[in-house]
């Protein structure tokens, strides 16, 4: 790596979101682990090395959006949002405590840089697709990007949402798959299966592009890339681990709302460096 | 050929009411736009269409993205008005319009159209009744029913005009105009129709004059009725309300919806809680039978005389 390189930055954001976000579940007793590791490094590249956005303006009406639709994955959100400086490091502590605004689940009303409020699945992509609709009317070059889960694409709403955006030629709006494979009880495909999914968003008039979502200096690229021109919008299926970088987490669909004990909390710490 | 707005008998569709005050909203701000699910024609949108069709998005049969898209245009920075058939924009799309729009806080207008029993031949599938019960716990967002085209405008207009999600519940049935000296239009207040002091009848929507007819019906036999439009169903008028548990001796509620946590079941919690008088709820039981709307209105009560024979069975139960 040299001096310059974006990769450092993103690097070194993912590994202080996983601590973070592992400490957070740790100490509430309670999140989505598994799902917030498998999506982290797309987090931080979005974050810190493709988006543009004003933390000090979450309102700024050019900013880039990003929006979690997998929104039980709030360690990676919300410590993204923090990294990003949107508030305080010590508001981390009350995640899921009473009257948290860091909810178990992302409220925008609450929280500074969240978009819009997602838990139930199958809501953040067609938010994602009015914002770049309303991007498209306005003239406006912002870029809107949209993670689900790969199990989230079953819900119905998502395939409403590729229907429109792919009619609607929308090359503002990127939606990225988080293709860990596993879902909250079992795998993907052992449960409703989704492959061939890069044939179904073509299906639809995407354009796909398949990436492995640890890759962060691949996923600059293909993230960074202008899509101007393109006349499609962008599918990034993103292949990646559920649970990435602890071992005993790793590709373990009951890591998906797991939580560590002391000894586990302490191995993670030690592996993640 | 456009339909007639008003009929010979003096009735008025509201939906003409509705599409000429979005387009004159239109004209004065950019940042309006409507969102259709194929209900161009069934929301009156044609004109605006023509005139707008830049600002007319169409997703297709599809109420669920329909619903998502407009909290992201509002994200946007647009007023998004959404128009299509109640039943599928409440039902269909219910997690939406609590997620995405109520809980999430956009500045989104939900409007639905050919509410309560305007399909009434279609079945029940096609009868929007249960969707006051399911609008009203959403604590922040607005849920109107006007009464006529004057209210439906000034409703419209007034949408526009609040930051925060609404839901204008409007209907194809023919209803006449509401005579109002100096009529204001006053969101989460009730309307005086008529002042009264034995019984109180409160009328929603397209069940405003047929409470006001009631209200004639007893007047004939010596009984005075106070009669309210309450067009906000949330939040509700609690002060009318209690005004009128306390000042008449019963309340009647009359409503093109379930009897069933709508109108009826929210004038029962308050009062239930405050000052119990005798109450008799107008409405639909539940799923109801196959028939047109003036033949459903009449089969289920939605009359002046069986409304008149309500509040007087309210009054007798209010002696003992």
């Amino acid at each position: 790596m040299h001096a310059n390189d974006p990769t450092d930055l993103i690097h070194e954001k993912a590994l202080w979101m996983r601590r973070r976000a592992f400490q957070m579940v740790y100490e509430a007793r309670l999140g989505h682990p598994g799902g917030d590791f498998s999506a982290i490094d797309i987090m931080a590249t979005l974050y810190f090395g493709v988006m543009q956005y004003d933390a000090t303006r979450p309102d700024w009406a050019e900013r880039d959006r990003f929006i979690m639709s997998k929104g039980h994955a709030t360690g990676a959100l919300y410590t993204a949002l923090c990294a990003a400086g949107y508030f305080p490091e010590d508001w981390l502590p009350t995640y899921m405590q009473p009257r948290s605004m860091l909810n178990g689940h992302p409220n925008r009303n609450y929280l500074p840089g969240v978009e819009t409020n997602t838990g139930p699945l199958g809501h953040g992509f067609p938010v994602a697709l009015g914002i770049a609709i309303a991007g498209q009317m306005s003239g406006q070059d912002f870029r809107t990007f949209v993670l689900t889960g790969d199990g989230e694409q079953q819900e119905g709403s998502n395939w409403e949402a590729a229907l429109n955006a792919g009619h609607r030629k929308l090359e503002n709006l990127t939606l990225i798959i988080d293709r860990n494979r596993l879902q909250q009880g079992a795998g993907t495909e052992e449960t409703i299966g989704l492959d061939p999914l890069d044939d179904k968003y073509r299906a639809f008039g995407w354009h796909v592009e398949m990436v492995d979502g640890h890759d962060v200096a691949a996923l600059h690229r293909l993230l960074s890339a202008s899509a101007k021109g393109r006349g499609k919008p962008l599918c990034v299926i993103a292949n990646t681990v559920k649970g990435k970088g602890v071992s005993f987490m790793e590709n373990k669909a009951s890591w998906h709302h797991g939580v560590p004990d002391a000894a586990q909390f302490a191995q993670a710490m030690e592996e993640l460096v | 050929m456009a339909a007639p707005t008003q009929t010979a008998a003096g009735l008025s569709d509201c939906r003409t009411a509705w599409a000429k005050a979005l387009a004159e909203l239109a004209r004065a701000d950019d940042r309006i736009v409507a969102v259709v699910n194929d209900s161009v024609g069934s929301s009156k949108l044609d004109a605006f269409a023509k005139e707008f069709p830049d600002r007319l998005i169409n997703v297709g049969i599809a109420e669920q993205v329909m619903v998502g898209v407009s909290a992201g245009l509002a994200n946007g920075g647009k007023v998004p008005f959404v128009s299509a058939a109640s039943c599928f924009l409440t039902g269909r799309a219910l997690e939406q319009v609590k997620a995405d729009i109520a809980y999430a806080n956009f500045n989104v207008k939900l409007i639905g159209q050919s509410s309560g029993v305007a399909y009434g031949e279609l079945g029940a599938t096609h009868h929007s009744i249960e969707d006051f019960a399911w609008l009203r716990p959403m604590t922040n967002l607005i849920v109107i029913a006007p009464a006529d085209p004057w209210e439906t405008a000034e409703a419209v207009k007034w949408a526009a005009g609040h930051d925060g999600p609404v839901y204008l519940r409007l209907s194809r049935m023919p209803v006449p105009d509401l005579v109002v000296e100096d009529r204001v239009f006053r969101p989460g207040k009730a309307e005086l129709l008529q002042q009264g002091s034995d019984v109180t009848l409160i009328g929603a929507g397209t069940t405003s004059h047929i409470a006001l007819a009631a209200a004639q019906v007893l007047a004939a036999q010596g009984v005075s009725a106070r009669v309210l439009n309450m067009a906000t169903i949330n939040p509700l008028d609690d002060v009318a309300v209690l005004a009128a548990a306390e000042e008449t001796r019963a309340i009647v509620t009359v409503e093109e919806a379930s009897v069933r946590g709508g109108l009826g079941g929210a004038v029962a919690e308050l009062i239930t809680a405050n000052r119990p008088v005798p109450l008799e709820r107008v409405g639909f039981p539940g799923f109801v039978v196959t028939g047109s709307a003036d033949w459903l209105f009449a089969e289920y009560g939605l009359t002046a005389d069986n409304i008149a024979a309500r509040a007087l069975a309210a009054l007798e139960r209010a002696k003992r």
